[in-house]
């Protein structure tokens, strides 16, 4: 092999990378909190809502679930002006991860729900506790807390996946690397260095998660 | 200008829809294969190979399979190889196929109850004979359902590959819009061809995980 690694580049375009890092982590906490949200709202359907409204959410999870992210991406950004929809190359990135992460964290939220024990649910009401009540603290909190790890594993999976956002022009952490190749034609070095910030985004990010977990969910004194 | 009916476009994606299935068999036959020399070297008993498989899982489930498939397209060149995007784009996923399928089999494995193990070994087997008659039957039918689940990421995840310039069903699709002017319609019908593929799968996975239940709540 008589090629040269060149990382000189860093010096002048470390600023374009910053600037890709806060745009990808952007999308993920943006993608990542509405995402959960609808997710959770979608569950909650899904579980207890009226027959019609069940299949339209069933037909949400199941295309999301089984179509490329980059597909999605390329329907709201380019096919939906064509029903006079027109979105910034941001708000597309954004609404796709939503609407991805929210199908699939709609199912990790509806098995945690279900593993719950109808026992459980009726221990609450014979609680004098009211049907929310009963839901919030004794089904849905819980649940949350057992499935947080798949939570959090998806939500690194999303993060990954949007690395291809770069492809609508948003300018993320990828777009940034296609930038410096473009100048610099140090193809494999730019994306090997940012290969390893994603992996450092993702090693931080779970633990992040991890912590996050710790923090809002209160520790069972019996188990 | 040319009119194009839907037909036109169909016809078109549906050509392109024979290379996301090839491309998908290929990476995942190949991905399987690779994944169980991952999962031998993550059971085995040297520690350096399990530390070794362990990273090499950790390092393909912690990166995009974007910038996998664009190591692979551009690391050839560093060897003044120039490769065509098919053979990055099978390459990078059957890479990185292995990592996953060898880490959901790790589970199946470590899933067999410990006295399997002991029991196999009171009777004299070898490690490779213990695998061959005693553990894999076992782990082999629970790793049925996620491994047919993991098939519908594959064929998710070949989409990636028309960044790289590979003309599958996401790339016809970016052709097809920019000859027609009809984004709506050809990225419509392009998720509908993918759904059409993944979805038979998810179900077939679910199908075979309820199968097992039902089979596990007799004992």
């Amino acid at each position: 092999m008589t090629y040269t690694f060149n990382f000189d580049w860093i010096a002048q375009y470390w600023p374009v990378i910053v600037k890709g890092i806060l745009i990808t982590l952007e999308l993920t906490f943006v993608g990542g909190v509405v995402g959960i949200l609808l997710g959770i709202l979608c569950a909650f359907v899904k579980l207890y809502g009226a027959a019609p409204l069940r299949f339209v959410v069933g037909a949400y999870v199941e295309l999301i679930r089984n179509t490329p992210f980059l597909v999605q991406l390329f329907f709201i950004f380019f096919g939906l002006p064509a029903l006079g929809v027109r979105l910034g190359e941001l708000e597309a990135a954004n609404i796709a991860m939503v609407v991805n992460l929210g199908a699939y964290a709609c199912e990790i939220i509806r098995a945690g729900i279900q593993a719950t024990p109808k026992g459980q649910f009726e221990a609450g009401v014979s609680l004098a506790m009211t049907r929310l009540e009963t839901f919030r603290h004794v089904v849905l909190v819980p649940s949350l807390q057992r499935i947080w790890p798949a939570l959090s594993s998806q939500l690194v999976i999303v993060m990954l996946g949007s690395a291809v956002v770069s492809q609508i022009a948003a300018e993320d952490l990828t777009y940034a690397a296609n930038f410096i190749q473009s100048r610099t034609f140090r193809a494999f070095e730019a994306y090997f260095v940012s290969t390893l910030i994603y992996l450092v985004l993702a090693i931080v990010l779970r633990q992040a998660m991890a912590g996050l977990g710790v923090l809002i969910f209160p520790r069972r004194s019996s188990r | 200008m040319t009119d194009f009916t839907l037909w036109d476009i169909a016809r078109n994606l549906l050509l392109a829809l024979r290379w996301t299935v090839l491309l998908s068999l290929v990476s995942f036959v190949g991905g399987g294969l690779v994944g169980l020399l991952i999962l031998f070297a993550r059971i085995a008993r040297p520690r350096a190979l399990r530390v070794a498989a362990k990273l090499y899982i950790e390092l393909f489930q912690g990166t995009p399979l974007l910038m996998q498939l664009f190591l692979a397209f551009f690391g050839f060149g560093l060897f003044g190889v120039s490769v065509p995007a098919w053979l990055a784009a099978g390459i990078a996923l059957i890479l990185w196929a292995a990592a996953f399928l060898g880490e959901i089999w790790r589970g199946c494995v470590e899933a067999i109850a410990r006295g399997q193990w002991e029991a196999s070994a009171s009777l004299g087997m070898s490690r490779f004979e213990q695998m061959r008659h005693v553990i894999l039957p076992q782990a082999l039918k629970i790793a049925v359902p996620p491994t047919v689940g993991f098939s519908v990421q594959v064929v998710k995840g070949t989409a990636l590959t028309s960044i790289i310039g590979f003309v599958e069903l996401t790339k016809a699709g970016t052709i097809v819009t920019n000859a027609t002017f009809q984004p709506f319609t050809v990225y419509g019908l392009v998720a509908l061809f993918y759904f059409a593929l993944c979805w038979p799968l998810s179900l077939t996975s679910q199908a075979l995980e309820r199968k097992l239940n039902v089979s596990h709540s007799h004992y």
